[in-house]
Parts: structure tokens; C-alpha cells; sequence
């Protein structure tokens, strides 16, 4: 029917009309608060951290070890409730430039988030699924010499001032 | 399972801010659909509405407090919302209310007004990163469609100014759209590629916009849709899949969620061969680079070479099977569930022969609209004919 219809409803409004007072709206600021249980699996992930080891889980039925570590298998429906310890190196699977803060403020030099495949973890046949794949940060590097494939391991917060965080690896630099 | 036909509907324009609240646009458009085919709420015996997350509006259950303008007041009513999937899992849940036989006439609405977060709705996204172990890290929701474009663009090893032919097409097409909010029939390569770099690869002309915007289809089961018009489009097959919620453990260069949903929608139409028997395609495309990603979970293309139906002109409006006609959300714009909608009310229209000026040629009998969403991870897929 569109091709006989002339006339679409929605108008159209532009920063100006706020400017200038041709519309009204309420501002509001929403006040929400949270403690999150760490619960078990990423509890364990977390005091990890604060030991500067880095913990996947295993899985005894089909034998993966993923990171981060979970109290159930998602391919198989298993426990895993073994917890092992992966490398703090791995290779950079992906990563991105970003010039734009979370909540959209410009910044000049990049922040460097990537997709790191941390050593130790399983790797499957199909290896584009990554089982020890984790998001955090490079650091150290010129961002324009970044690729795919480079080595890479965690630069850690010095240990008093770990706190059972993701944060307690500062970023990864290359190796 | 009785047969579904999708026999009116209607939209608002896509704009970046809208005067018009949610229950506003959603009415507008609920109303347009019912007149296109002469029908009143007292027809409709059920009503889904899709929206996307609450965080947008800052509105809890926001589906109920919409619910008025989506005509739920006194029927069975009920959101269904699996994100940026929401618009194309909309029809399949009025599907399922008319195939299982419990409704004869039911109407979908997908609403979403992205500008009432302010300054800017991306800031809402923060709440889809895990709290504990990715939020400490200040991530921003372009960061997931940049490591997966660049993963996906270096294995295969396509260029950017291949994946920038997406977004010139598209917005391209939507220059022909009534409703566009970036249409533009003069857009380049070259505009793409200047554009201000967001997150590398990803640059402005990469990402569909914020916007605000509604769409609506009525559809009816088979003895009162051929009462009601003379050209029905039905609903041939449907399908939807949930990849793993761990984004990062996921397989970032080959969307297999959409392989499966598709799968799913392709057996269900007795669809064989889905790039001779589909005639055109409505992928999802907030990105560039997401159009051709979905192209290949369709089947539509083998892996890493969707581009080529961009260079070699198969996905144009005039080619042999053009992708996204409408304009897509890079064109049309991206108001999330609405977005989603407008694809199926495409199929509509083009299946009809109803698009105007947007219109492709050779009398398409057949069409695929597919979304994508939630933590990254579900395909939501739609087979129609007529």
C-alpha cells in the first residue's frame, strides 16, 4: 500500500526545537544502585585475578577448558567444576581503534579493546570458536602496529593493589 | 498448523527524535495497517508488540505502558522482545498465535524510541556487557561490531571500500523510501571512507543511525485472509536461534545462528536451494559489514564472498536478487524492533508490487527478512510468498 500513501505520520524534531523552547520534555536522572554476587564461577575467576592467575573452567564430560570459568557447560549441560589455571598470554583474535568513549565523548588516541585467545584454554577443530577468548585491552603498542595473530601477555596491577577485579590486569602489551 | 497471511500494514516515518511518545507512533502505525486493509480493532482478536530494551525509554515494562496505542487494552496482549532480533521475531510470534489456531486475526506492532535516553541512546548499551567482567573495562557497544568486522573483513581478506558498497546501496535505496531517515541517491564510496572514524574499521557511514519510528502488519489465517484480500502474502516458513552468551567465546567471522535459524525457516518453506528460490532479501544491516555477514548465515552467499553480489550488482534493486530494496537500516534507519518490522512490511510490499518507486523488477514470488540481536547472538528469520 505505501506506493498510495502520500502522507507519513512522525514529526520530526531537531536539537534546535529544544534550544529554543518550541517543545517541551522532562529531564530525569535515574538513581539505580547494585551489588552483584560474584557467585561461584566468576567469584573464582575474581580471586584468581587478585592472585595474578587466570582460571578457566573444565569440563570432565567434553573436556574443554573455557574462559571465563562457568559452573556449567553450555555444550553439554555438565558441571564444570574444576577450575585450572590458563596462561597469561595469548594471541590477539581481534581487536578494534576507538576514538569514542562509552558514552560517546571524542578522544584522540585510541583506546585498543581486542578479543584475546589466552593460552592454555581448549582450542576446538573448528578453531574459530574461541573457548579461552577473553575482552580486555592493549596497552604498550603503537596502535597503527596491531594486527591479528600478534602475541600478547597481561601486564598486572602490582599485587597490594589487586582487588579481585578484570581490572587487576591493567592490559595486555605484546610479547 | 493452518496457514498465516500477512494481509495489511503501515509505518511512521523513521526520524532521529520524534515528537510523538512510543504509544503515539505505535497508534499511528497500528492504524495505518488496519486501514490498508479495511479492517477495525474490533477485528483483531490478539495483538503482539515488540520493543527493545527498557533502558531506552526509561520506562519499565514498557511494552505494558505502550499497550494503548498498540491496541492491547481488552485482548491478549503480550511483548515478545529478543533485541535488535525483536522485529522479525515479532511475526513469527503472530505467527504462532494464528498457526496454532487459537486466533483467525491478529495484529504486530514494533515500536522504539531511541532518543529519549539522552544525550545518546549507545550509553544504554553499557547494561549489555558483562557487570563483572567486562563493564570494569568502560566498553562501548561499537567495540563488538568492530572486533567482529575486523576479524571477518582479515580473514577473508575484503577490502573496506567493498564493505562501504553495502552502506552506498543501501542508503542508496532508501533515497526511493517514503519514510528514510539517511536516504541518499548521491552517496559515494569515497563519503563512507571519509567519514569520521567511530572505532576502526568501523566509520560513521558504517553504522545506521539512532532512531525513533514504528511499523505495523495485520496477519490472518488463510480462510479469512482470501475473504479479505486478493493478494495475501504468507508466511512460508520461520526460524530463530540463540548463539552462546559468552560473546567472546563466539565465532566472530560466521554467524552460525543464522545458518540454523535460516535452516530452520528454508525447511519449513520446502526451500532447497534458497539463492535460485529466493528472489530478494531483507538482511539485517546495522552495519555494513552485518549485511553481508547475515547474507552468508542465509546461505545466500558462500563464506567471505557476499561482497561480491554487492560488486557484481545481484544485490542491486534491478539485479537478480536484490538485497535489502527498502534501504535497510542503514538507509531507513535503525528505530531497533521497528527496524526489524519495516523488513517484513518490505517483503510486504514488494511481494505485492506495492513498493512505488523502490519497486523491483520480475514480479518477486519470494523473500527472506532475518534480524539479529540480543547479546549479539540470536538469528530471527522470515520466509514470505505469495
Amino acid at each position: 500500500m505505501t506506493s498510495r500513501i502520500k502522507h507519513f505520520p512522525g514529526t520530526s524534531l531537531g536539537e534546535k526545537d529544544f534550544d529554543e523552547g518550541k517543545v517541551l520534555f522532562v529531564h530525569d536522572e535515574l538513581k539505580a544502585d547494585y551489588a552483584w554476587d560474584t557467585g561461584i564461577g566468576i567469584g573464582s575467576y575474581l580471586a584468581g585475578l587478585k592472585r595474578g592467575v587466570i582460571l578457566g573452567s573444565y569440563c570432565a564430560h567434553c573436556r574443554k577448558i573455557v574462559v571465563p570459568p562457568r559452573t556449567v557447560c553450555e555444550w553439554c549441560f555438565h558441571p564444570m567444576n574444576e577450575y585450572v589455571q590458563v596462561k597469561d598470554t595469548g594471541m590477539v583474535n581481534t581487536f578494534s581503534l576507538c576514538y569514542v568513549t562509552w558514552d560517546v565523548q571524542r578522544i584522540s588516541e585510541p583506546e585498543i579493546p581486542a578479543v584475546i585467545m589466552l593460552d592454555g584454554a581448549s582450542e576446538l577443530s573448528d578453531s574459530s570458536v574461541i573457548m579461552g577468548g577473553i575482552l580486555h585491552k592493549l596497552g604498550e603498542v603503537d596502535p597503527q602496529k596491531v594486527h591479528i595473530g600478534m602475541r600478547v601477555q597481561a601486564v598486572w596491577k602490582p599485587e597490594p593493589e589487586r582487588e579481585g577485579a578484570i581490572t587487576d590486569i591493567l592490559y595486555f602489551k605484546p610479547i | 498448523m493452518r496457514k498465516v497471511a500477512v494481509i495489511g500494514a503501515g509505518m511512521t516515518r523513521f526520524v532521529r527524535r520524534a515528537l510523538e511518545t512510543p504509544k503515539e507512533l505505535s497508534w499511528e502505525a497500528a492504524r495505518m495497517a488496519l486501514d490498508s486493509c479495511e479492517l477495525t480493532m474490533d477485528d483483531i482478536q490478539a495483538t503482539c508488540f515488540g520493543t527493545a530494551p527498557d533502558a531506552f525509554d526509561g520506562i519499565h515494562m514498557n511494552g505494558e505502558y505502550a499497550s494503548d496505542g498498540a491496541g492491547g487494552w481488552g485482548k491478549p496482549y503480550m511483548r515478545s522482545y529478543v533485541g535488535g532480533g525483536t522485529g522479525v521475531f515479532n511475526p513469527i510470534q503472530g505467527w504462532y498465535h494464528v498457526a496454532s489456531g487459537m486466533f483467525d486475526v491478529v495484529m504486530v506492532v514494533a515500536e522504539e524510541k531511541m532518543s529519549s535516553f539522552y544525550p545518546h541512546a549507545q550509553a544504554a548499551f553499557v547494561t549489555i556487557f558483562d557487570h563483572t567482567t567486562e563493564r570494569a573495562l568502560k566498553p562501548n557497544l561499537l567495540w563488538i561490531f568492530a572486533l567482529e568486522m575486523n576479524r571477518y573483513m582479515t580473514t577473508y581478506g575484503i577490502k573496506k571500500e567493498d564493505i562501504a558498497r553495502v552502506s552506498v546501496q543501501h542508503k542508496r535505496n532508501a533515497a526511493n523510501h517514503p519514510c528514510p531517515l539517511l536516504g541518499e541517491a548521491d552517496i559515494t564510496v569515497e563519503d563512507v571512507l571519509n567519514s569520521e572514524t567511530l572505532a576502526w574499521p568501523v566509520q560513521r557511514f558504517d553504522v545506521s543511525p539512532v532512531s525513533d519510528g514504528a511499523v505495523a502488519i495485520i496477519m490472518a489465517a488463510e480462510h479469512v485472509a482470501k475473504r479479505l484480500t486478493s493478494k495475501p502474502v504468507w508466511i512460508e516458513g520461520v526460524g530463530w536461534h540463540l548463539d552462546s552468551a559468552y560473546w567472546t567465546n563466539r565465532d566472530l567471522v560466521y554467524p552460525r545462528y543464522v545458518e540454523y535459524a535460516a535452516k530452520m525457516a528454508y525447511d519449513m518453506a520446502g526451500i532447497r536451494e534458497p539463492r535460485k528460490e529466493i528472489n530478494i532479501a531483507e538482511p539485517y544491516d546495522p552495519f555494513d559489514y552485518k549485511a553481508l555477514h547475515h547474507l552468508e548465515g542465509l546461505q545466500l552467499a558462500d563464506r567471505g564472498r557476499a561482497v561480491e553480489l554487492y560488486i557484481n550488482g545481484t544485490a542491486a534493486p534491478d539485479g537478480n536478487m536484490p538485497v535489502c530494496p527498502s534501504g535497510g537500516l542503514l538507509g531507513v534507519g535503525n528505530p531497533i524492533a521497528a527496524a526489524g518490522l519495516m523488513k517484513i512490511a518490505e517483503l510486504f510490499w514488494q511481494l505485492r508490487g506495492e513498493a512505488g518507486d523502490r519497486q523491483v523488477p520480475g514480479q518477486p514470488r519470494r523473500g527472506v527478512a532475518q534480524a539479529w540481536g540480543d547479546l549479539m547472538q540470536v538469528g530471527t528469520v522470515v520466509v514470505m510468498g505469495r
